[in-house]
């Protein structure tokens, strides 16, 4: 379902004073259905990096990265939009919302996007911020003044909104007490079993211990460094 | 999703005298899309929008719009009365100053009603009844029909003229800087709107701005210029997350943080 091959990184800093900092060298990778992969490694060994390039938001500056069969560099910006409608969820740390939107419209726009009417989108939002233990008194209110645990279900809601082939999943229980963390774990079983690629980066050992098939060290990708 | 673009412009120019506006400007913007074009002022994203709006005529190039009748027409081609036909039907300009898209001296209802006068609209009851729904639409309350935008805030009346625009039902909205001279508060009622607009009535738009924000959030593809040229394009969060160009770069970095 995500597959990798030769990809390399590096970022080219124009302004301070051409600068080129090389990130990735050679990623191939390969997560068939139902199966999770992690990345791992120290911060800055490319982890979040590699995820971006996956989900489209960094180019590649070689390589391949097809997901379910679309090749994602040089693909046209709408065939990409396509693709993280459709197919290709991705769980970031941050939540970015348009202010004064509330939280149960952000979490069922994934599903308004893919033409599910308004009642049963908001149904399934509904369902998912219950299941996340989000007060029902919040739902009307913006997400932009939430905690940060909170901030972070919302987004993880948003992203199991649609059930989506591929998934990606940026640290999901790192602000989470016990129960939502468990909450949390049980949503990305239950994507694996319904047949989701997923690559995610947990810095949690016993949430990957649990959750993955496979761990992959960030470390094999390093570009050799000049002395 | 069409594969038939809803709009191609080809190697648009503009040049005044020895200066330049735009050169060489080329892109597909497919029905339901949002671009953004981005640039510092004097990066010549007015002067663009302008030429394929048809305010201003290009000195070269072609803006190819699929119409509705006719199938693709290159519309610097077209004669002035079916340009403004395109720009009271099918097409719509949000100014940055609501003044510049609004009759003043009109009633909020009438300024709405007009356009669909415009297109021959001609029973009253049918008129009012649309101009109501859509000041409804952007938040306008249905009792300040009869006033005048003159009594109007400054976000009531880009507000109107945002339902000014829609009420034809046009499919492809060219937007000059729509949020600015707004409080922060007011831009982002104004910006959950458009996204609401642009998602139901699946209308593709060109927004001119030179807040990063208001792109990131609204705009599906990116443009960004300087002196003229576009120095970089592509998905949005892309360009605006890993940027090519050392102005692109430049541009991004220095946004400050809030």
């Amino acid at each position: 379902m995500i597959e990798l091959s030769g990809v390399s990184k590096t970022f080219t800093l124009h302004n301070q004073a051409g600068a080129v900092i090389e990130v990735l060298s050679d990623v191939s990778l390969s997560v068939r259905p139902g199966e999770c992969v992690a990345l791992t490694g120290p911060s800055g060994a490319g982890k979040s990096t590699l995820m971006r390039m996956i989900y489209g938001n960094y180019l590649a500056r070689s390589g391949e990265i097809r997901i379910g069969g679309t090749e994602l560099r040089g693909a046209e910006p709408r065939k990409i939009i396509a693709l993280r409608r459709e197919t290709l969820g991705y769980v970031s740390q941050f939540l970015r919302v348009v202010p004064r939107v509330p939280t149960v419209e952000v979490v069922a726009e994934p599903l308004r996007a893919l033409g599910v009417s308004a009642e049963e989108a908001t149904a399934r939002a509904e369902a998912l911020l219950t299941r996340l233990n989000i007060p029902q008194g919040l739902w009307p209110l913006s997400p932009t003044t939430f905690s940060g645990g909170e901030q972070q279900r919302v987004n993880i809601a948003r992203g199991f909104a649609h059930a989506y082939p591929a998934l990606l999943l940026d640290e999901p229980t790192a602000s989470l007490d016990p129960a939502n963390r468990e909450v949390v774990l049980t949503l990305v079983e239950e994507a694996k079993a319904r047949g989701a690629a997923i690559v995610g980066i947990f810095h949690d050992a016993a949430a990957r211990a649990r959750l993955c098939d496979r761990e992959i060290d960030m470390g094999r990708f390093a570009p050799a460094r000049a002395a | 999703m069409s594969d038939a673009p809803l709009l191609s412009v080809r190697g648009v120019a503009k040049r005044y005298g020895l200066h330049m506006g735009c050169e060489d400007v080329s892109f597909d913007l497919h029905p339901g899309e949002v671009l953004g074009v981005v640039g510092e002022s004097g990066s010549g994203k007015s002067t663009l929008l302008n030429c394929l709006a048809g305010h201003l005529p290009p000195d070269a190039g072609q803006v190819i719009f699929d119409t509705r009748a006719d199938g693709p027409r290159d519309t610097v081609k077209m004669s002035e009365p079916e340009r403004r036909m395109l720009g009271r039907t099918d097409w719509a300009f949000v100014h940055q100053h609501a003044r510049d898209g609004l009759r003043m001296g009109v009633s909020a209802g009438g300024n709405v009603g007009e356009r669909l006068m415009a297109v021959g609209a001609r029973h009253y009851g049918d008129i009012r009844g649309q101009a109501v729904d859509w000041l409804e639409r952007v938040e306008i309350d249905a009792g300040r029909v009869d006033d005048r935008p003159t009594a109007f805030s400054g976000g009531m009346q880009q507000r109107l003229q945002i339902a000014r625009n829609l009420v034809t039902g046009p499919r492809l909205a060219f937007m000059d800087e729509p949020t600015g001279g707004l409080d922060v508060s007011v831009q982002a009622r104004l910006l959950d709107l458009l996204r609401g607009l642009v998602r139901d009535m699946g209308l593709a738009a060109i927004i001119v701005t030179h807040d990063l924000a208001v792109v990131r959030l609204l705009a599906d593809r990116l443009m960004v210029m300087k002196d003229g040229r576009v120095v970089e394009a592509g998905l949005t969060d892309q360009v605006l997350d890993d940027p090519q160009h050392a102005y692109s770069q430049l541009l991004v970095s220095s946004v400050l943080q809030v």
